[in-house]
């Protein structure tokens, strides 16, 4: 709890209008902030003295529960003081662009675009932004929700032919 | 290109016609240790850079997850680092476990530490042993992996699985663990440094390995934290971050053991803080083994733990649980957490967000080897090819987790 009230009050006096919730869940303080601005909060975050978030642990994608939105969340680390935060934002599924942090972390570069691969969120600034993991040919985004697994029930599937 | 004003007019011409040769390093090189592509740009000998193409092996594990219920993601983790399937294991039991606030009796956590301890022995018996044969010396490799294979075997006996284990439960262990196992460990412990020493003296200061890993894909502390390094490799840079330290998890906080940090983060170093690891595994496990505590080798969770057999055939309830469990019809509560464990190659992560029902509604797994591996171009910069393949078994990057 003493750590989300320091980062809070220091977010606070920089970025008012910019964080939109401070929450503790479970071992992490958790920030929402605005996702125009979260460049500046990442780079802040970093710089600052006293916070100096300099490890970028995690950077991964998910999609609201109502399927309108994509997040990107941050796991950033300071490693002297062991501080742990996570940072949450969300715009909307149709235009889902944020602002790269490659150019804060070089380790950014492969999981933007691990997360663009899979929920097609385009990071503004990033260097390559092209799929990873997946075929370059793919046209779909495939960790949305809007692309279930296939259903187990299904009869039309020959067992001898699918190996089920 | 250009003509830029120079001094060294007579070689001129030569420098500006020089083409560099394009080289297909993979996707299945024997010299590589898995499906790593890298198409290199060669002057010579001399790598100019180098772009990988990873996600040959991509089995959509956060895909697959999604539809899974919390138990049956067990055998999805252990297919991300396949050389220490437990560790990734127990990472994700304690994560269930943290978004449950279950509490593990000391016990069950001390026979964690111990199989933790034992695969994290395994997995850098493969790296060393790896690194090894990369440089010529395939004896130690041959020899030393005889210890490999006795590890094994106690998983064998403790799961009945050897490479892909699933080994224990949400909450702890299935049972205790057999006479036998605990004498295959006995045997281990007592018959290990001999073989470790061996190994050692057959490389540590060996002048022809020393020549071929001193120096070689080196990456300085700040670069490597800049590219989120973490595990031996953070260490070898001379960055002294373990989580077994810094967040215990499992009773890590009851053992003494240091943490081995090297200078140059070299291969040499790298393949050293690995050897120094070992030593202080043992010493975590024969510290395990002397205070094991009494009491139970599994928390009070009737939702994850098949209750015994004669219950299930004589009381309604133990039944319900039982079908409920086989049939991964338990809900979670709702709630978002980060777990991180000490991994054979660093801080292994599982960022899981339930919405409570029996799946998870996101799993990301933050993979140690998919992050740093992008670095290596910048690793193998300037240095010949063959001490760029040592450079990446050095640095123990797993197919599996890099593509999950």
């Amino acid at each position: 709890m003493e750590l989300l009230e320091i980062v809070n009050t220091k977010l606070k006096e920089h970025f008012a209008g910019d964080i939109e919730s401070a929450e503790q869940l479970y071992d992490y303080p958790v920030f929402t902030v605005n996702k125009d601005k979260v460049h500046d909060i990442l780079k802040f975050l970093k710089e600052d003295e006293t916070l100096n978030f300099h490890f970028l642990t995690d950077l991964c994608g998910m999609q609201t529960a109502d399927e309108k939105q994509l997040g990107v969340i941050y796991h950033l680390h300071n490693m002297p003081k062991n501080y742990r935060i996570r940072l949450k934002t969300f715009f909307d599924i149709n235009k889902p662009e944020v602002a790269t942090a490659t150019d804060l972390w070089p380790a950014a570069n492969w999981m933007e675009r691990e997360t663009y691969d899979f929920f097609g969120v385009k990071f503004k600034g990033h260097p390559n932004l092209k799929r990873i993991l997946n075929v370059d040919e793919m046209d779909i985004f495939p960790l949305r929700k809007e692309y279930p697994l296939e259903d187990q029930g299904r009869t039309d599937k020959k067992d001898e032919m699918f190996g089920r | 290109m250009s003509k830029k004003e120079t001094t060294y007019s007579v070689n001129q011409e030569v420098i500006e016609e020089k083409e560099y040769s394009t080289l297909n390093l993979g996707p299945t090189h024997p010299a590589t240790h898995g499906i790593f592509q890298n198409v290199l740009k060669m002057d010579g000998e001399i790598i100019h850079d180098a772009v990988p193409t990873i996600g040959y092996i991509h089995r959509a594990f956060e895909k697959l997850a999604e539809r899974r219920p919390y138990a049956q993601i067990t055998p999805i983790t252990d297919r991300l680092n396949y050389c220490s399937s437990p560790i990734n294991n127990m990472g994700w039991y304690m994560t269930v476990e943290k978004l449950l606030k279950a509490e593990i009796p000391k016990r069950a956590q001390y026979h964690r530490v111990i199989i933790m301890e034992l695969s994290r022995i395994a997995d850098h018996i493969i790296c060393n042993s790896v690194i090894g044969v990369d440089t010529g010396a395939m004896t130690g490799f041959l020899y030393i992996f005889q210890w490999r294979e006795k590890i094994y075997e106690i998983f064998e006996e403790i799961c009945g699985a050897r490479l892909t284990t699933n080994i224990g439960r949400i909450g702890g262990f299935d049972k205790e663990w057999s006479k036998k196992a605990w004498d295959l460990i006995d045997t281990f412990l007592k018959e290990f440094p001999k073989g470790l020493t061996e190994f050692s003296n057959l490389l540590e200061r060996n002048k022809i390995f020393m020549d071929r890993t001193v120096n070689c894909g080196p990456i300085s502390a700040e670069r490597a934290l800049a590219y989120s390094f973490v595990g031996p490799n953070l260490r070898a840079a001379g960055v002294d971050y373990d989580v077994r330290v810094m967040n215990p998890y499992s009773s890590y906080e009851d053992f003494t053991f240091t943490v081995p940090v090297g200078t140059q983060g070299d291969t040499y170093d790298r393949f050293m803080v690995r050897q120094h690891e070992m030593w202080q595994s043992l010493s975590i496990i024969e510290q395990a083994i002397k205070k094991m505590p009494a009491g139970a080798m599994h928390a009070d969770l009737p939702d994850f733990f098949l209750p015994p057999k004669e219950q299930v055939y004589n009381n309604m309830e133990a039944l319900i649980y039982h079908f409920k469990i086989v049939m991964g019809e338990t809900d979670i509560p709702k709630g978002e957490v980060y777990h991180c464990v000490e991994g054979g190659n660093g801080e292994l992560g599982f960022y899981l967000i339930s919405d409570g029902g029996r799946t998870p509604f996101r799993l990301h797994f933050r993979r140690p080897c998919f992050i740093y591996y992008q670095a290596y171009p910048e690793m193998i910069k300037g240095i010949m090819l063959s001490d760029a393949i040592l450079t990446m078994s050095s640095m123990n990057v797993i197919a599996g987790e890099l593509d999950a």
